[in-house]
C-alpha cells in the first residue's frame, strides 16, 4: 500500500487541539446536513413516486385530472378492447356497476361508459373512486375527459344516480396491447371529507 | 501494512493511570459504565447488548423452530408466531449485527488509525445509552394488549397501519430511537476517520476495517434517516389520518415497498460490509500473506455500497412491474456479483501459496467464506427474475439470507471476537471450548439453513406457522439444526465470560505471529488510554 | 446435491417443480441453468480454496510467497464473471418477455384476496364464488390425523380450461395477499386497490395447489389456492352447471325472506356460520384477540344497536379489518348469525334477527 499516495502525508490532520474540535464540528454539521437532506428524501419520495408512476405507468393508476380532447386522428387500423370492473371497499354499501362491461374503440375515438350507483343505507354518503389500470403501461394512453373520479361523489341516503365516464384512447397505444381493464374501486370518505362538503351535502335538495 | 517509527513517543506504553491530567482515575461500577465516554469501554458496551440481544433474538427463533418442529399448531397461537418472527427479525438486524460492528468500530478505529478515542466521545456515550431503551420498548410491546407488531420486520402496510395491533406506536418509537443511534454512530465514525488519522495514515494506508467501516458508516447516514421518514409515514398513516400508502386517499401501498426497500438494501449491505473489512484482517495473518489486492477491495467495496442505491426494487418483482423496469434490477443486481466475487477471488489470492494456520479465527474466516459464497450464489439466483416468481417469499429466500447474514455477517463478528479478544484481554481464550463452538456452529448452521433451500423450492411460503406435510421431514432437521446452533452460542457465552475473568495464558502485543497494524503495536491488553500522541505512520 | 438435478418428478420434495405450463417449464430450466452455473463457479473457487488449504500450510512447511497483486489476474475475474452473467440474463429476459404477453386472452378471473380466503369470479360468465381453507380445525389442533393435503386443500377450487390462455386480475379488498400456483410459476401481488393481471395456458388437466405468498395477517399461512384445469368441454359443462347454481340460490334466498326461522334454527345456523367464518378473527367464544380482534361476547354493537350489528356484517368497516360479509353469506345466514351472537355468551338479548331484517338494511326497503 506504501505505494499509493505516499505524498499526501503533509494534509493529515492532528487529533488533539482546538483546530481538531473545530474539524469536527464542520464535518458533523456537513453529515447533519447529509441526515436531514435524506429525512427529507424520504418524504420527496413520495411525490416523486407519483411523477415515476405517471411518466411510466407502473402503479397502473390513471391521471386524476381532465384530459382535453385533442384532435387526433382516429387510427381505424385497430380496434382495442376496454374492460370495466366496479368494486366497492369494506365499510362501503353502495352498488356499483358499469353499465356497459366492455367497449371496443378504435385508438382516438371518443367513446363513453355509464356508471349506476345507489346508496341502499339510511345515511348520506360522500364516495371516492380509484381507478387502476391493467396492464399498467395502458395507464399512460387512456385520456379521460370527464369522469366522475376526478371528484367525490355524495349520495344522500337511497339516492342513486348515473356517473359518466369518457375517454379515448391515445393512438400512441403500444401494439402490443389489444385489451385492458380499467378498475373502479368505490371508498367510503364520509368521515374525511371537508366539513363543508357534507353541509352542501345535507342541504342539497337531490337530483 | 503500516509501522509505528516513534514507539518511544507513544504513551500506549506507559501505565494507564496518571500520564496525562485529563486521564482521571476510573470510576467504579456502574457509574464507569454509564458515564464512559472510552472508546474501550463504549466497545464493550456495545459487544455485550449485542450479544445479549443475539441470545434474546436466539430464543425467539427458538419458539419459532419449536412451532415448526412438526406440522399443526402446538405451542404459540398465529399471531403470537408472527410476532416472533417479526420481533427475531427486527432484533437481529438492529440489536445484534448493527450494535456488534459498532461496537467493533469503537474499539479497533481508533486503534487502527492511531487515534487516541472516538472524535465525539460525549455522542459516543449517548449513542449507546439509548439503545437498550429502545429495546426495551419494543420487547414491552409484547406484553400489551393484543401483544407486538406482527407485521414482519419489513413492516409492509396496509398490514402495518390500518390492520395493526395497538402497539404499532411503540414499534414505531423504538425504531426511531434505533435510528438516531445508528446514525450517531455512524457520524461519530466517519468524523473520527476523517479528521483524526495519524500523521502518514493516508486513505489508501487505512486497514481495510477502517475502509469498509467508513463506506458503512456513509450507507448508514444516507439510509436510516428514510426508514425513519417511512415509520413516520406508517404512524401518521395509521393515527393521523394521512394516506400515503392507503389507495382511498390517493395513496398506494406499494410505494411503501419502494420506501422501505430503498432503505433496505443498503441497510443489508451496512450488515455485509465491515464483516469483509474483518475477513480482509484475518486471512492474511494466518496466511502469512499480505493481503492481495487492497485497492481492488476498496474500489470493490465502494462498488457494492453505490450499486446498492439502485437495486432495491429486486425485493418487489411480484408487486406489478413494467417489464422494463424488471429488466433493469435485475441487470443491476447481478452486476453486484462482480464486485462481490472480486472479494472472494482476492481472499483465496491471499491464501493462495501462504503458509496457512488454522486458529480459530481462520477457521471462522474461512467458513465465512465458503458459507457467504454459497449465500451470495443463492442471491445470484433470486436477481433472475422469472426463477423469482417461484423463489420470492418461500424458505429459499429464507435460507439465502441466513446464509449471508448468520454465516456471514454474525460468523464474521465471531471471528473478530476470537481474533481481538487476547488484545482487548491480554489473554488467550480457551481454545479448546473455542473449537468446539466452531465446530458445534458450523455443522449446526448447515443441518439448520442448508434444507431450507429443498422446502424453499419445495414450496414452502415463509412466515407461516404450519405446513403442508410434504414439508414435515426437513422442519424436523431445520428445527434440530436450529436448537443445536442455539445451544452452541452458549459454548461462546461461557469462553467470553471466562476471557473476561482474565483466565488464560498472558499474551504478547503481537498475539498472531502475522498479525499487522497498529492496533497490534499496543500492549496487551489495550491500556485504557492509547495513542495520547499520535504515532507517525510511514 | 447433483442428484437433486436430475429428480424432475413431478413434486420433488427438493427441488422447484417443472410445473404444467410452456411458462413454468421455461422457468425451470432457467432455474436448473442457474444452479449449475453456481455449482461449477462453487465448485472451482471452492476446490482452489481448499487445494491451498492442504498444500500451502504452515504445518507442512510451506513459506509465503510475496505477490500481492496481480493486474492480468485481476481484470480476468471482473471479466469473466461479466461475461457470465450475460449468459444468465439473455434466457432470463426473454423468459421474462414470454411472461408479459399482454395478448387478448379467452377467459378472465378477477381473484381477490382478503383476510383469509380468495374470492373468484369468473369475468364472462356469472359465477362467482370464495374459496376457503377446507382443513378443519381439529387437523391443526392435532385433534385428528391430519389428510393427505393437510393445509392445501379448499372447499370451492377454482375451476379453469386447458389449452386456453387463462388471465387472472388479481386485487384485494384489505391488506397485500400473493396469489401463487406454482405448477404454474405464477405468482402475482393483491394490491389493495390496485390490480395486477398474471396469465396462464395449463396444458395437462389436474389438481394444482398454491398458498398465499405474502404475509396477510394471523391466518397467513390458512389460505390455500386450489386449481382444477379441465378440458375446455368439461369446464363449459361446469361453468354452465355453476350459473344454474347461483340462479337457483338467488332464487332460494328470495323465498327464505317470505319465511322465518325458529330461534332454533336461528341458533344452529348461527353456531354453524360464526364458528367457520367469524371466529378467525373473533374466536368461537367472542372473545375476539384482545388489541387486535374486538370482543363481541358483551359488545355494546351485539347488546343494544340491532341494525348496525347487522349493517356492519354486511358492510363491514373502512379502516378496520372488519370485512363485507354480504356476498360470502345468505341473507339468512347473516340474520342467524347475528341472532347467535346477541345471544350466545351471556349476551342474552332474547333479540331474534330473520332475513327480511337483512335485506331492510341491504336494500333499503
Amino acid at each position: 500500500m506504501a505505494d499509493i499516495d505516499s505524498q499526501n502525508n503533509t494534509s493529515q490532520t492532528q487529533n488533539s487541539s482546538a483546530s481538531g474540535e473545530a474539524a469536527h464540528g464542520k464535518t458533523v454539521t456537513k453529515l447533519l446536513l447529509v441526515v436531514v437532506g435524506m429525512f427529507g428524501f424520504g418524504f420527496a419520495l413520495v411525490p416523486l413516486y407519483e411523477v415515476f408512476c405517471e411518466i411510466t405507468g407502473i402503479n397502473g393508476k390513471t391521471s386524476d385530472e381532465a384530459a382535453v380532447y385533442e384532435a387526433v386522428e382516429i387510427d381505424t387500423s385497430r380496434m382495442v378492447t376496454v374492460e370495466f370492473i366496479t368494486r366497492t371497499n369494506s365499510g362501503m354499501p353502495w352498488e356499483f356497476s358499469a353499465q356497459t362491461k366492455r367497449v371496443e374503440v378504435h385508438p382516438g375515438q371518443m367513446a363513453q361508459v355509464d356508471f349506476y350507483v345507489r346508496n341502499p343505507v339510511s345515511r348520506d354518503i360522500i364516495a371516492q373512486a380509484i381507478p387502476s389500470v391493467s396492464p399498467g403501461t395502458a395507464a399512460l394512453y387512456i385520456n379521460k375527459t370527464e369522469c366522475f373520479c376526478f371528484r367525490h361523489q355524495p349520495l344522500k341516503a337511497g339516492e342513486e344516480a348515473i356517473m359518466p365516464m369518457t375517454f379515448y384512447v391515445d393512438p400512441q397505444l403500444p401494439d402490443s396491447i389489444t385489451f385492458f381493464t380499467l378498475q373502479y374501486t368505490l371508498y367510503d370518505i364520509t368521515a374525511t371529507a371537508d366539513e363543508a362538503e357534507v353541509v352542501a351535502l345535507n342541504n342539497s335538495l337531490g337530483r | 501494512m503500516s509501522t509505528v517509527t516513534d514507539t518511544a513517543n507513544t504513551p500506549a506504553t506507559d501505565d494507564a493511570h496518571g500520564h496525562d491530567d485529563h486521564h482521571h482515575h476510573i470510576p467504579k461500577g456502574l457509574m464507569r459504565w454509564l458515564l464512559t465516554t472510552n472508546h474501550k469501554d463504549i466497545g464493550t458496551l456495545y459487544l455485550w447488548f449485542a450479544f445479549i440481544m443475539f441470545l434474546v433474538g436466539g430464543a425467539m427463533a427458538m419458539v419459532i423452530r419449536a412451532e415448526l418442529f412438526q406440522p399443526g399448531l402446538q405451542i404459540v397461537e398465529p399471531n403470537f408466531f408472527n410476532q416472533m418472527t417479526t420481533v427475531h427479525g427486527l432484533i437481529m438486524v438492529f440489536g445484534a449485527v448493527m450494535p456488534a460492528f459498532t461496537g467493533l468500530a469503537n474499539w479497533l478505529v481508533p486503534m487502527m488509525i492511531g487515534a487516541p478515542d472516538m472524535a465525539l466521545p460525549r455522542m459516543n456515550n449517548w449513542s449507546f445509552w439509548i439503545l437498550p431503551f429502545a429495546f426495551l420498548i419494543l420487547l414491552s410491546s409484547l406484553f400489551v394488549e393484543g401483544g407486538g407488531p406482527a407485521f414482519g420486520w419489513t413492516f409492509y402496510a396496509p398490514l402495518s397501519t390500518t390492520y395493526s395491533g395497538d402497539s404499532t406506536a411503540l414499534f414505531v418509537f423504538s425504531v426511531h430511537i434505533m435510528g438516531i443511534s445508528s446514525i450517531m454512530g455512524a457520524i461519530n465514525v466517519i468524523v473520527t476517520i476523517f479528521n483524526m488519522r495519524a500523521p502518514g495514515m493516508t486513505y489508501m494506508k487505512m486497514p481495510l476495517f477502517v475502509w469498509t467501516w467508513l463506506i458503512t458508516a456513509f450507507l448508514l447516514i444516507a439510509v436510516m434517516p428514510v426508514l425513519a421518514g417511512v415509520v413516520t409515514m406508517v404512524l401518521t398513516d395509521k393515527y393521523f389520518g394521512t394516506s400515503f400508502f392507503d389507495a382511498a386517499g390517493g395513496g398506494d401501498p406499494v410505494l411503501f415497498q419502494h420506501i422501505f426497500w430503498f432503505f433496505g438494501h443498503p441497510e443489508v449491505y451496512i450488515m455485509i460490509l465491515p464483516a469483509f473489512g474483518i475477513i480482509s484482517h484475518i486471512v492474511p495473518t494466518f496466511s502469512r500473506k499480505k493481503l492481495f489486492g487492497y485497492a481492488s477491495m476498496v474500489y470493490a467495496t465502494a462498488s457494492i455500497a453505490l450499486l446498492s442505491f439502485i437495486v432495491w426494487a429486486h425485493h418487489m418483482f411480484t408487486t406489478g412491474m413494467p417489464v422494463i423496469a424488471e429488466l433493469f434490477f435485475m441487470i443491476a443486481t447481478m452486476i453486484i456479483a462482480v464486485p462481490t466475487g472480486v472479494k472472494v477471488f482476492n481472499w483465496v489470492a491471499t491464501m493462495w501459496r501462504g503458509s496457512i494456520s488454522f486458529e480459530v479465527p481462520m477457521l471462522f474466516a474461512i467458513a465465512f467464506i465458503i458459507l457467504f459464497t454459497v449465500g451470495g450464489l443463492s442471491g445470484l439466483m433470486l436477481a433472475i427474475v422469472p426463477v423469482d416468481f417461484q423463489y420470492h417469499d418461500t424458505y429459499f429466500v429464507v435460507a439465502h439470507f441466513h446464509y449471508v447474514l448468520v454465516t456471514g455477517a454474525i460468523f464474521s463478528i465471531m471471528a473478530a471476537v476470537y481474533y481481538w479478544l487476547p488484545k482487548w484481554t491480554g489473554r488467550m481464550f480457551d481454545i479448546t471450548l473455542a473449537k468446539w463452538h466452531f465446530w458445534c456452529s458450523l455443522i449446526s448452521v448447515n443441518v439448520l439453513f442448508f434444507p431450507m433451500h429443498f422446502v424453499g423450492l419445495a414450496g414452502m411460503p415463509r412466515r407461516i406457522p404450519d405446513y403442508a406435510l410434504q414439508f414435515a421431514d426437513f422442519n424436523k432437521w431445520i428445527s434440530i439444526g436450529g436448537f443445536a446452533f442455539g445451544l452452541s452460542q452458549l459454548i461462546f457465552l461461557a469462553l467470553v465470560i471466562k476471557a473476561c475473568r482474565k483466565k488464560g495464558e498472558k499474551v504478547s502485543s503481537q498475539v498472531w505471529d502475522g498479525a499487522e497494524g497498529l492496533e497490534w503495536e499496543i500492549p496487551s491488553p489495550a491500556p485504557y488510554h492509547t495513542f495520547d500522541t499520535p504515532p507517525v505512520v510511514k | 446435491m447433483l442428484a437433486l438435478a436430475t429428480t424432475a418428478s413431478e413434486r420433488s420434495d427438493l427441488n422447484l417443480r417443472p410445473g404444467v405450463t410452456d411458462i413454468s417449464q421455461q422457468v425451470y430450466s432457467l432455474h436448473m441453468m442457474m444452479f449449475f452455473i453456481c455449482v461449477v463457479i462453487a465448485v472451482i473457487v471452492f476446490g482452489l480454496m481448499f487445494y491451498s488449504m492442504i498444500r500451502h500450510r504452515k504445518s507442512k512447511g510451506a513459506k509465503p510467497a510475496n505477490f500481492h497483486d496481480n493486474v492480468k489476474v485481476e481484470i480476468a475475474w471482473t471479466v469473466v464473471p461479466f461475461l457470465i452473467l450475460i449468459g444468465m440474463a439473455v434466457p432470463a429476459a426473454n423468459t421474462l418477455i414470454a411472461m408479459e404477453d399482454v395478448s387478448k386472452p379467452d377467459l378472465t378471473v378477477l381473484v381477490t384476496g382478503s383476510q383469509w380466503k380468495w374470492h373468484y369470479k369468473y369475468m364472462d360468465n356469472d359465477v362467482e364464488f370464495f374459496s376457503i381453507m377446507a382443513t378443519q380445525q381439529e387437523q391443526i389442533q392435532n385433534k385428528f390425523t391430519k389428510g393427505e393435503n393437510y393445509l392445501l386443500e379448499v372447499d370451492r377450487p377454482l375451476v379453469i380450461p386447458t389449452g386456453q390462455k387463462v388471465r387472472f386480475l388479481i386485487t384485494s379488498d384489505d391488506v397485500i395477499h400473493s396469489w401463487w400456483v406454482p405448477d404454474f410459476a405464477v405468482k402475482k401481488d393483491a394490491n389493495p386497490g390496485f390490480i395486477n393481471e398474471a396469465w396462464t395456458n395449463v396444458n395437462e388437466p389436474g389438481v394444482y395447489r398454491g398458498q398465499c405468498a405474502e404475509l396477510c395477517g394471523k391466518d397467513h399461512g390458512f389460505m390455500p389456492i386450489v386449481v382444477i384445469a379441465k378440458d375446455p368441454a368439461d369446464y363449459e359443462a361446469w361453468i354452465v352447471e355453476q350459473e344454474a347454481i347461483a340462479r337457483r340460490a338467488a332464487e332460494e334466498e328470495q323465498r327464505l325472506l317470505a319465511m322465518s326461522m325458529s330461534m332454533e334454527e336461528l341458533m344452529a345456523t348461527g353456531k354453524r356460520v360464526h364458528d367457520s367464518v367469524c371466529a378467525a378473527c373473533h374466536m368461537p367464544n367472542g372473545e375476539g384477540l384482545p388489541g387486535v380482534f374486538p370482543a363481541i361476547k358483551g359488545s355494546q354493537i351485539a347488546l343494544e344497536d340491532q341494525e348496525a350489528h347487522i349493517d356492519i356484517i354486511v358492510y363491514g368497516r373502512a379502516g378496520t379489518a372488519m370485512q363485507s360479509f354480504a356476498r360470502q353469506l345468505t341473507m339468512s345466514e347473516i340474520a342467524a348469525v347475528v341472532t347467535y351472537q346477541r345471544n350466545a355468551w351471556n349476551n342474552n338479548t332474547g333479540d331474534m334477527v330473520q332475513a327480511k331484517d337483512v335485506n331492510a338494511i341491504m336494500n333499503g326497503n
